[in-house]
């Protein structure tokens, strides 16, 4: 009996079609993603990541609502051109707090996983209303609304629960503090930003959108581009390490 | 018998279905006002009112059916169920007009960001999902929906499985692409590309998908034909690995029951990995094996001609659906994903170009002897050009994942020109020739109003899609040159904004051509509306005149 008239059986069969069907599609997918959980090169060991602060998280949640990923990668590759366009090439390190991951797969704008402190607050605040005010040239959206918005702690607090649940090192001091880590982080004046920063090495408090009296979306959004890429000490990192 | 006086009696769908469908409104009213967002409460009344009007529905079509069960033949014939067909063709052609004019809205953003208007829910961050599912889960899924139920039938020659659950499936399908296109507007997403609906819109499609599953399969076991037609393997391959990838890609945790938000439980660069086998396989078994379930069934028989090879669609069918699995790591070459994953997505992919081929080949040789129908009949001319774009694009793609020349087309926008020779000239057109086949089928009229029209519909949309693709392969190898472009000082040579302003001209040619293909398919809207209004009813097959035996 030849190969093809062996599959004859499965044409009469719907039942072992389907099971066929199934075993052919599980195998790539599998050889592909299992090894990423337990080879321990996937991630390599970096110094200073941490999860974003409660701000940085609201603004974070703004970018993925507002759907910035569409235009934006964070994602520099080992290319000679993006490493002097926009810094150190991406770590898998740097989005491993990430859920979703944000690396994006078009760059209809430049990559920003290395934005953070490379233009003021001002500046984005501005840009971000009207972004030809700026860059005459731009074709990105306006985003005024986010001025007005104001974020909401009890929001955040509870997707910080969900993201410990999932995997992120929030600790319960964390989950306590959000309130406060929130009113702190866009006051400088706040008496809380010392905790703040225990909390969450590296973080920096500002008045993002100008006014340090109400958390607004703008305040979040700015906060989150200003930490992109500036945790992990690069200096500190061993690109060898992982070569075998 | 007194199959006629039988007392009606509530079968066991329609009391299970009514009760399933009472307990979730009150379960969606009860969400919709303990709901912690707006938009999640506008989807729960939504949902609410809905499983209200399902209640109802099942309800009238129990009083309106016959007391006895449903005949599997009449006339000797099988009783086909085609209005679950009837109304996936409609849908099909409805949100298709809609996709493409969101599609060009969104060109015309990037043309002149002044349509983005500032507003939340006209900015192209949410307006781009808002096409991408429109076009694919809503104009290419209801031509799947309606083709594959409509195939399965005629090819194992028996009736749909289920009396509600072929509408359960079409209908519970469209009120999914509701919910998903009202999210994006809303900010409701999971910024999964292809996958962007949130949990809730998931669990939902779960739900409609497993019926879907059960309606094909029960059918192709009750068939009457020994053998399983081979668009029924590309169909299944479609829908049991769509299931697949839709849990693997979909496993988050939402924040609250009440609300809208949900987090994806893989993070980083497994949850890239795990985008990306979903979003390459929503290509590939989506965008490819449902639409060569189509080709399989729709061009020999508009050709009149079999299938060219029986042994080439086995080995097309198995090494396609074995090899496109691995494919998804071409869209993260040079990421932070490890080099030996990105390795295996290449080489895959470039082996994936042979199957690809070779289903083109089983399609384009059905003609071998119709050729000349090409000059003749345009639906046939338009089946045959989706298989030739296929063609092209499954070329396109083995050569973009080669990791080198990956790293000058990725982020620029011949990937988007690459999608859409594929999306528009393949998907497409393959759809709207199975649907200009359908039209007629389905409402028994003759043949279509104006085939004049159907040319018309097919030069506009070629000229189109040419216009399109063209205006983004020069504006992404002309971004991706320019990115990488150094003076001779051996400073980068542009500024990235000067790298957006040279895309201008590209994106508005790219605006026209999109604008060409809207107009291509009002047309043909137009013409299917006066098929079924006013075209000439099919010849009722006349009996041949019984001859006394001699």
């Amino acid at each position: 009996m030849s190969l093809f008239s062996r599959h004859q059986i499965l044409e009469r069969n719907s039942i072992l079609l389907v099971v066929a069907i199934l075993i052919v599609v599980l195998i790539g997918g599998i050889v592909e993603i299992v090894p990423l959980f337990y080879l321990k090169s996937t991630i390599e060991k970096v110094e200073g990541m941490r999860p974003y602060t409660p701000l940085e998280l609201a603004g974070r949640n703004i970018y993925v609502r507002e759907g910035c990923y569409l235009c934006h990668s964070q994602m520099i590759r080992p290319l000679r051109d993006e490493v002097e366009r926009y810094g150190h090439y991406s770590l898998a390190a740097e989005s491993m707090y990430d859920h979703p991951f944000q690396w994006g797969s078009k760059r209809t704008g430049p990559d920003l996983a290395r934005v953070g402190g490379k233009y003021s607050d001002e500046w984005h605040v501005t840009h971000l209303a009207n972004p030809r005010s700026i860059v005459p040239q731009s074709v990105m959206p306006g985003y005024p609304f986010l001025a007005k918005a104001v974020v909401d702690p009890d929001q955040i607090a509870a997707d910080m629960r969900t993201l410990r649940k999932i995997g992120v090192p929030y600790t319960g001091d964390d989950e306590k503090n959000v309130a406060a880590d929130l009113a702190a982080q866009a006051n400088p004046d706040d008496p809380d930003v010392a905790a703040l920063q225990k909390r969450y090495p590296k973080a920096v408090a500002r008045a993002f959108d100008g006014n340090p009296g109400n958390v607004t979306e703008m305040d979040a959004l700015v906060a989150y581009l200003q930490m992109l890429g500036t945790l992990v000490d690069l200096k500190l990192y061993d690109d060898k390490a992982d070569l075998r | 018998m007194a199959s006629s006086t039988a007392r009606k009696t509530v079968t066991f769908g329609e009391g299970g279905m009514t009760l399933v469908f009472a307990v979730m409104a009150v379960l969606c009213l009860v969400a919709a006002l303990k709901a912690h967002d707006l938009p999640f409460a506008f989807h729960a009344y939504l949902s609410a009112a809905a499983s209200v009007l399902a209640v109802f529905m099942i309800v009238i079509s129990y009083q309106r059916r016959p007391s006895e069960p449903i005949p599997a033949e009449v006339d000797g014939k099988p009783n086909y169920n085609f209005g679950p067909v009837k109304f996936a063709t409609v849908a099909a052609m409805v949100w298709g007009i809609a996709g493409f004019l969101v599609g060009l809205y969104a060109a015309l953003e990037l043309a002149w960001p002044a349509f983005n208007l500032d507003l939340p829910w006209t900015n192209f961050g949410r307006i781009r999902p808002l096409h991408t599912s429109a076009v694919i889960f809503a104009f290419g899924g209801n031509a799947l929906l309606a083709t594959s139920l409509y195939v399965v039938q005629r090819s194992c020659r028996v009736r749909l499985a289920g009396r509600i659950a072929p509408w359960f499936v079409v209908l519970g399908y469209n009120f999914f692409i509701v919910i998903a296109g009202t999210g994006y507007l809303l900010g409701v997403t999971q910024s999964k590309e292809y996958a962007e609906p949130e949990w809730y819109a998931d669990l939902w499609l779960t739900i409609v998908w497993v019926a879907y599953l059960l309606v094909y399969l029960v059918t192709l076991m009750k068939r009457k034909e020994s053998h399983i037609f081979v668009a029924n393997w590309f169909y299944l391959a479609f829908i049991i690995t769509i299931a697949v990838l839709h849990l693997g890609n979909n496993a988050t945790l939402p924040v609250s029951p009440w609300g809208s938000k949900s987090y994806i439980v893989w993070g980083g660069v497994q949850d890239a990995m795990f985008q990306w086998w979903y979003g390459h396989n929503a290509v590939g078994f989506f965008l490819t094996a449902g639409f060569l379930g189509i080709m399989y069934y729709f061009v020999p028989k508009r050709a009149d001609r079999p299938i060219y090879s029986y042994r080439l669609s086995i080995v097309h069918f198995w090494s396609l659906i074995f090899l496109y699995i691995w494919a998804g790591p071409h869209h993260l070459h040079y990421t932070a994903l490890p080099d030996w994953a990105q390795t295996l997505g290449m080489t895959f992919s470039v082996m994936l170009w042979m199957p690809s081929w070779g289903g083109m080949i089983n399609g384009l040789m059905t003609l071998s002897g119709a050729w000349d129908k090409l000059r003749t009949d345009p639906v046939l001319r338009m089946l045959v050009v989706s298989v030739a774009f296929y063609g092209m694009s499954t070329f396109e793609g083995p050569m973009m994942s080669i990791k080198a020349v990956n790293s000058l087309s990725h982020y620029t926008d011949w990937t988007i020109g690459h999608v859409h020779s594929g999306a528009l000239g393949w998907v497409g057109f393959i759809s709207f020739g199975a649907i200009y086949c359908l039209v007629p089928w389905l409402w028994h009229k003759r043949q279509l109003y104006s085939l004049k029209a159907v040319n018309w519909h097919f030069w506009i949309s070629t000229i189109g899609i040419v216009l399109y693709i063209s205006a983004m392969w020069v504006s992404g190898i002309l971004q991706g040159l320019m990115w990488r472009a150094y003076n001779s000082l051996g400073f980068l040579e542009y500024s990235f904004i000067e790298t957006v302003e040279a895309m201008h001209p590209f994106y508005v040619i790219r605006a026209l051509g999109g604008l060409l293909f809207v107009t291509g398919s009002l047309v043909m809207a137009w013409n299917l509306w006066m098929t079924v209004r006013s075209g000439e009813p099919e010849a009722v097959p006349a009996r041949p005149a019984l001859q006394p035996a001699e």
